[in-house]
């Protein structure tokens, strides 16, 4: 690569900051001189679709609903105006972006934040505006969609215990299964959604244990045993459906729902009130499970011994850490983690396992952690953009918009892929996920 | 061999075949083994689940005779069924109603062998292809669209359809090559996330009015042209076509490449040693690029098998889940184009089988997918793998594992 050489000479004068502070300065100019051309294709998508083609008319985002305290007017925005003051800004941002780079330095997390929610922001005007109906509830909008990425954190969060102790955790689809499926048949057969909690993730950890001895104790391949992991579990919670909870669904699937609080006061206000203080037990979880994750792994000396395993196991090794029992700790670790995401499917969501219920959100959960760059905030953030867009998806059909579903059901994926390219960002795994690790 | 080989025991384990003799023996026994265990614990589950058997078991502690031999007769029932539903049928009237079965079984390897081969193909280079899926669904979708919307006479539509199934997945395996040799963008992340743009895709496209069967609202094409089809390969009972015969010849193919041709010897070089193969002026890069391609165009003409097969239009469900069961299948091969081949054939018997299952014991065919799994899970599973291969396998044990992570390190 020609351009490594290139960029060689002007690493030093990488700063390490802005929330990319374990970045190898190595592996960085490469992607670093990328993401501005990633903001130069999005600000020409901006150009092109959202300015070019912008709503004539205005645009309605209701924020306030009838049961709320006080109200907050609807905000109305031109469509034309609104598009190309974004598309304006985007370029800003991305002529800002290149002579960043030009100078040898990287481009800001907050640059890339304020992009990408401009561009969200340009993106749903346009797609508001193309509808029968121009208005939509931004309070809905949302809610609907932290609902939905209730599950995809907790899977991101699973996972990154796993990767960030070196081990690639492909299972996330069949850990959120097994969980659903536990807490369904616990739930049921014991009466108490907490039970079915407890199962759940009792449940995931055990797709957790299968994955830690194969790749931890016996070193196959993590990425195999991760694959053949979701096939398994696909299969045998499919034949358990069919052969006992189909038959008997009173007995084995008619688990109780978990309980939701609206937190009296809070939940009236507006926006907010929906979006944070009504929900289920899970959801509140959530809000809890991200700082404590991210405190475990930047605050404390597990969290770093879990860094350090999983970055340069062998000199944790020599500082004596034994490398291989905290990665099988963690596995497991995040398999719990995960079962609290896989019961919400069948405490919180429905009532009821159906087969191949999570149907690939294990593989969003794990586009959420690569593109949140391993990071519990970032990976929070990217669920709750991978919630919102599948939460969009199912709003749009309803206000009859031209963009087809199935686009927006691909962005999470796109996205991705383009994070793991390099043009959004810098995007960096764990030096040493996915090796076994071997003591000389 | 001159390469080191790597002791990633599902991965490379193949080329341990060509070293030696009492290897060899180890290397066919051990799947033999990890077949029997995987086959042994879905009968305990086909036999736990059973009603018969669970109501025995209510009076365990009295007779426990009763609770055994209703669970073999459960287990047993339904491998019997599957035996039948698979290989031969003795209660067929007919000489041919007692072989169709294997026919069925053929039929269904056929996509199973060839997107096994563009999973294993991948492997020797030592990248992961979990994109199987995505890859069979892009040759399906361009071969249907060749398929239904032009028409011409039979070897000349049925070439042009074949070509372009190998094309489209070609394209969608192919970037996954250019991106990972561009920008050092992990193969498993885009495969997995190419296959489920490929999924909204095909989605999408099956809306749009020139995919859709006229007069129909369900997401499904008009059917392929006659011309566009392949012939049957025995004649009017049987479903086997001509897309088995491709299937042999890809099998052929990707053995003369590996083994016979500088390419193939670059890509394998490639997959054991990235660092190696660097120094002794290969290009990795391209090498990547290269083997995805072919990776895709071996998936998609799964997807042609589909289409100008079994299938003959292309719906949501035309690759079922053909992709994810081409890694066990490529996996349970050890990588090598016969024992991918084989993997096949046995699994296209296990789908095949278990659908006579179903309908004759009432076991689930999800049975299947359980068994499938822990095939893998058994044949990666060292104790086993000792116990097949002896001391040679303690000898590989003291080298690391050297997985995808390598090949990444080596393009910096």
């Amino acid at each position: 690569m020609s351009t490594a050489t290139q960029t060689h000479d002007i690493e030093p004068a990488t700063p390490q900051s802005e929330g990319t502070d374990r970045v190898d300065p190595a592996a960085l100019p490469s992607t670093a001189r990328r993401a501005p051309l990633g903001f130069a294709v999005l600000a020409l998508v901006s150009f092109v679709v959202f300015a070019l083609g912008a709503p004539d008319g205005s645009v309605t985002f209701r924020i306030s609903g009838d049961g709320d305290l006080f109200r907050i007017p609807d905000v109305v925005v031109p469509g034309l105006l609104t598009e190309w003051l974004i598309t304006a800004l985007l370029v800003v941002l991305t002529v800002y972006a290149f002579l960043r780079v030009r100078t040898g330095r990287l481009t800001p997390s907050w640059a890339v934040l304020v992009f990408g929610l401009l561009f969200v922001a340009g993106f749903l005007v346009w797609v508001v505006g193309a509808a029968e109906t121009p208005s939509v509830s931004l309070t809905g909008l949302l809610a609907g969609g932290v609902a939905l990425s209730v599950p995809l954190v907790f899977g991101s969060l699973g996972g990154l215990m796993c990767e960030r102790s070196g081990v690639v955790n492909i299972a996330i689809e069949g850990q959120l299964l097994f969980g659903a499926f536990a807490a369904a048949v616990a739930g049921s057969l014991s009466g108490s959604a907490w039970v079915g909690l407890l199962a759940a993730m009792i449940g995931a950890a055990l797709v957790s244990l299968v994955l830690a001895v194969f790749s931890i104790t016996y070193r196959v391949n993590q990425v195999i045993v991760g694959v053949v992991l979701n096939v398994l579990v696909s299969g045998l919670t499919g034949f358990l459906f069919a052969t006992l909870l189909e038959s008997d669904s009173g007995r084995f699937n008619s688990p109780p729902r978990l309980p939701s609080y609206a937190i009296p006061f809070l939940s009236d206000l507006p926006l907010v009130g929906r979006i944070l203080f009504d929900q289920s037990i899970v959801g509140y979880f959530m809000w809890l499970a991200v700082p404590i994750v991210w405190f475990a792994v930047y605050r404390t000396r597990w969290g770093l011994r879990t860094r350090a395993i999983g970055e340069h196991p062998k000199a944790a090794d020599t500082l004596g850490i034994n490398v291989n029992r905290m990665r099988f700790l963690n596995v497991l670790l995040g398999g719990l983690i995960a079962g609290i995401g896989g019961s919400f499917y069948t405490l919180v969501s429905v009532t009821s396992f159906t087969r191949d219920m999570t149907s690939g959100a294990g593989y969003i959960a794990l586009a959420a952690l690569i593109f949140g760059r391993w990071n519990p905030v970032g990976a929070f953030l990217a669920a709750l953009l991978f919630g919102f867009a599948s939460n969009l998806q199912s709003v749009l059909s309803f206000l009859g918009t031209p963009m087809p579903s199935q686009f927006l059901a691909m962005l999470p994926y796109i996205i991705t892929i383009l994070a793991v390219a390099g043009l959004v960002g810098t995007t960096r795994g764990p030096a040493a996920s996915g090796q076994p690790y071997v003591k000389e | 061999m001159t390469t080191p080989t790597t002791n990633s025991p599902t991965v490379n384990a193949a080329e341990d075949l060509e070293t030696d003799g009492p290897a060899w023996i180890g290397s066919a026994l051990q799947p033999v083994l990890a077949i029997l265990a995987a086959l042994v614990l879905g009968g305990l589950l086909i036999a736990a689940t059973d009603e018969r058997v669970m109501k025995a078991a209510s009076y365990f502690f009295s007779r426990p005779s009763d609770t055994l031999s209703a669970g073999w007769s459960a287990a047993s029932a339904a491998y019997q069924a599957m035996f039948y539903g698979a290989v031969f049928n003795p209660n067929g009237n007919s000489f041919a109603r007692q072989i169709y079965p294997f026919t069925e079984t053929l039929t269904v390897a056929t996509p199973l062998i060839l997107a096994g081969l563009g999973v294993a193909v991948a492997f020797r280079a030592g990248l992961f292809n979990i994109g199987a899926q995505g890859q069979i669904l892009m040759g399906a979708t361009l071969a249907a669209y060749v398929g239904f919307t032009w028409s011409m006479p039979l070897p000349l539509h049925l070439l042009l359809v074949v070509l372009a199934g190998a094309i489209g997945g070609g394209v969608w395996g192919g970037v996954v090559g250019l991106l990972k040799a561009r920008t050092g963008a992990h193969e498993v992340i885009l495969t997995i996330m190419l296959n489920y743009i490929a999924v909204n895709l095909l989605a999408y496209l099956l809306t749009r009015p020139s995919f859709l069967r006229e007069g129909s609202t369900n997401p499904i094409s008009p059917p392929v042209a006659e011309s566009a089809q392949f012939p049957l390969l025995l004649g009017a009972p049987f479903r086997l076509h001509w897309g088995f015969v491709l299937a042999v010849a890809a099998t052929v193919f990707v053995w003369w490449l590996l083994n016979r041709s500088t390419t193939g010897f670059e890509l394998r070089a490639v997959g054991s040693n990235p660092r190696a193969a660097k120094t002794a002026g290969i290009n990795v890069t391209k090498g990547f690029v290269i083997v995805m391609i072919l990776a895709g165009a071996l998936a998609g003409l799964a997807g042609v098998a589909q289409i100008s097969g079994t299938e003959g239009s292309l719906s949501a469900g035309v690759a079922a889940s053909f992709g994810f069961d081409a890694i066990t299948v490529a996996l349970l091969g050890r990588s090598t184009p016969l024992g991918t081949f084989l993997a096949g054939v046995l699994y296209g018997g296990f789908r095949a089988g278990a659908v006579t299952m179903q309908t004759m014991t009432g076991t689930n065919v999800d049975i299947v997918l359980v068994v499938q799994s822990l095939i893998v899970l058994f044949i990666a599973l060292p104790p086993l793998f000792t116990a097949a291969r002896g001391r040679r396998s303690r000898r590989d044990k003291s080298k690391t594992t050297r997985s995808a992570g390598a090949v990444k390190e080596a393009q910096a």
